[in-house]
């Protein structure tokens, strides 16, 4: 498989896949 | 002048300023001069001497300086709540935490892979052919990480505080 980070565009998906994951782990931490 | 002043008025303003400066040539990096070099190489002749010369040594200045002034500013503005944000040990310090560690990592990232390596690439210490591919690859991938970091960074920087956190987690 390709690095995402190879591309500039696999970054920027990367980041927001990033976003939303750590979004419900913050939300989870914080009780729901 | 009071220190909350200081603190959260000057402090943060600070904070923004050198992190604009950061994050903004972390991008310069990422969305501009990666790309222009790889075009400029290709060129007969090339034409990149320029940029690697003059423009990338004074944007690396600027950009390392700026991640330790944006950092510490940062644990300042944070002052006796720090181990609150960085432990998550109260509910109104999650964002921030997650925040200020993502933070933690690009700074990282800026002094131990970024910046070392970049200065095998740009010739300021000696290092043969294949130690200088090797940096180029490692400097290149910690920089495309410290992209995709900056994006959640980003987002829970602004989702930190007041109105702004209760609108994204809730009360």
């Amino acid at each position: 498989m390709k690095n995402p980070l190879d591309s500039l565009w696999g970054t920027v998906i990367t980041g927001l896949v990033l976003t939303v994951v750590l979004y419900y782990l913050a939300r989870a931490m914080m009780g729901g | 002048m009071s220190m909350e002043f200081l603190q959260y008025g000057i402090g943060r303003w600070v904070h923004i300023m050198a992190g604009i400066m950061w994050v903004g040539l972390l991008y310069y990096f990422n969305f501009v001069q990666v790309d222009a070099l790889k075009k400029a190489a290709a060129d007969t002749p090339p034409t990149g001497a320029g940029i690697t010369k003059h423009v990338a040594p004074r944007a690396l200045l600027f950009f390392r300086w700026a991640a330790v002034v944006t950092v510490f500013m940062g644990f300042w503005i944070l002052g006796g709540r720090a181990d609150d944000a960085l432990f998550f040990k109260e509910r109104a310090y999650v964002p921030i935490g997650i925040g200020a560690w993502l933070g933690i990592i690009m700074l990282f990232n800026v002094w131990v892979l970024i910046w070392p390596n970049q200065k095998k690439i740009l010739g300021l210490v000696s290092a043969t052919d294949e130690e200088k591919n090797k940096a180029r690859r490692v400097a290149f991938l910690a920089s495309r990480t410290n992209t995709a970091l900056s994006m959640p960074m980003l987002f829970f920087m602004v989702a930190s505080g007041g109105i702004f956190r209760r609108a994204v987690f809730g009360g």
